[in-house]
């Protein structure tokens, strides 16, 4: 039943991060999408800012609510996801492919060792929910 | 408070295997959304939408004595309400603030129904208890009588239509009747929360799922959506309606809110007349609604400077209106930045951006009845 990817990591502020090698993609989650439901507009950092883990780096908006996004990793930005500006529900409709938020230049790459994996991230969303 | 010790409504299990996203609302665990708040949205503006609104407080007021206790309690005329009408109303507090906005339906010649803020019910019910040692009105809490529907939106009319003989074309706004819908008895009132047409549906809560499901069933040709709190609130702001809590509250002056249509000082005395009325000689703010001239969405809490970049109010709610494809909101103002046109900023997050008063309400249909 699990809509979480295997192949992808996760934060506790409902991120996934993509890892190849040195580079990460970042996202949000199916879960946290659904929670803010229709996507009205993204707010990114700048290719080339530097990002520190925990450090936030942009807003997410729907009708309804606010979130803001929190680099799960250290790194600089090398690419943000530029069709998101015309076409936020890209992130409702596909979360973990086209709705990919920005990618980064890991500078500590052993900072993985602090994400979820799949399993992991779907108890974290049962316990939360309580 | 985890989901078990909320309230529910009777479709609460409805509501669970639609897969909606639930939320805590007012102590109620109540959908948010069925699939998309802007479909949800657009369907009550363009077509028709069904809300669960049974959370609202049901309190009955009865007796020779209720009008008395009513006149006394609120600042809107009592007397005015023909039976088989509704007005819109506030329940004042001595400083002129509102511990609720309410309905108030005058079902007979000595009885009344507010309808009232699921969050405030409670201490609206204990307010009114309190008053009427001095009036001794028949009151009583009946929200768990009732189950309560909202169908919104210009196709409304047509989907009750078809699946009833009831006039409700010809029922007029702020109007209700009684009758039987598909064997169920409703008190069906032209009024809601949306600035679409629309019906508020007052019944039993065995019959709730019954008729829940056959509103569905007969909407399905005229593309009905059930529709979440989400749409609602983005609805009642773009039709410049208050919401308790933000708009109004117990330290908000009724004048400030711009509600001084709702405030009948001639009909007598009431409480917070006296600070009512000195509000309105000279009030200290207003409300306004605005829309920004800088992209950036306002929202709840978002500061307003003026044009020295000194703090002067805050946004009340706000949103990137659906219909109008803008970002809206309503605030708090000093009178002086309150003129339509008048501009001020809004710190949304790091940046300070522009934003311009306009006319309330930001969307409205023109109604023949």
């Amino acid at each position: 039943m699990s809509q979480t990817p295997s192949d992808l990591k996760y934060t506790r502020e409902h991120e996934w991060i993509r890892l190849d090698g040195n580079q990460a993609e970042i996202g949000i989650t199916f879960h946290a999408q659904k929670s803010l439901g229709d996507i009205v507009y993204v707010e990114l950092p700048s290719v080339g800012d530097e990002l520190e883990a925990g450090e936030e780096f942009g807003t997410i908006e729907s009708v309804k609510a606010v979130s803001s996004l929190f680099s799960p990793m250290s790194g600089k930005v090398t690419d943000i996801n530029s069709e998101l500006a015309d076409r936020p529900e890209t992130i409702n409709e596909d979360c973990y492919d086209e709705g990919w938020l920005i990618r980064v230049a890991l500078s500590e790459p052993d900072e993985q060792d602090n994400l979820l994996d799949d399993e992991e991230y779907d108890q974290f969303v049962l316990e939360e929910a309580g | 408070m985890s989901s078990t010790t909320l309230n529910k409504t009777p479709l609460h299990d409805w509501h669970l295997q639609s897969g909606a996203f639930m939320t805590d609302f007012g102590g109620w665990h109540l959908p948010v959304r069925y699939q998309s708040d802007k479909q949800e949205h657009q369907a009550v503006r363009e077509a028709v939408g069904l809300f669960d609104v049974s959370h609202m407080g049901e309190l009955l007021v009865e007796g020779v004595s209720a009008a008395d206790l009513l006149q006394y309690t609120t600042c809107n005329d009592i007397s005015k309400i023909s039976v088989g009408a509704a007005r819109y109303n506030a329940l004042t507090t001595p400083a002129g603030g509102a511990w609720d906005d309410l309905l108030v339906y005058r079902l007979a010649e000595e009885r009344y129904l507010l309808v009232v803020n699921a969050a405030n019910q409670d201490q609206d019910f204990n307010w009114l208890q309190e008053q009427n040692s001095q009036f001794g009105a028949n009151l009583r809490n009946v929200g768990s009588d009732y189950a309560l529907l909202a169908l919104q939106g210009p196709l409304a009319v047509d989907v009750l239509e078809s699946i009833s003989d009831l006039p409700v074309r010809d029922l007029r706004y702020y109007h209700f009747l009684e009758g039987e819908l598909l064997g169920c008895p409703v008190l069906l009132s032209r009024t809601g929360y949306t600035a679409s047409d629309g019906f508020e549906l007052y019944l039993s809560p065995q019959h709730a799922e019954a008729i829940w499901t056959k509103l569905l069933e007969g909407g399905a040709s005229f593309g009905i959506e059930p529709c979440g709190l989400s749409a609602r609130d983005s609805l009642r702001l773009e039709g410049g309606l208050h919401l308790y809590g933000h708009e109004l509250g117990q330290d908000i002056s009724l004048y400030e809110a711009g509600l001084g249509w709702i405030i009948k000082p001639e009909k007598g005395d009431f409480i917070g007349k006296e600070a009512l009325l000195r509000s309105k000689e000279n009030p200290q703010r207003k409300l306004v609604g605005f829309q920004m001239q800088e992209f950036g969405i306002p929202r709840h809490g978002f500061p307003i400077l003026n044009q020295e970049e000194q703090t002067v109010g805050s946004v009340t709610s706000g949103l990137l209106s659906p219909t109008l494809n803008a970002p809206i909101g309503m605030a708090y103002v000093p009178t002086e930045l309150s003129e339509i046109s008048s501009t001020f900023l809004v710190q949304v997050r790091k940046r300070r951006l522009a934003a311009e008063v306009v006319r309330l309400p930001f969307y409205q249909i023109s109604r023949s009845t």
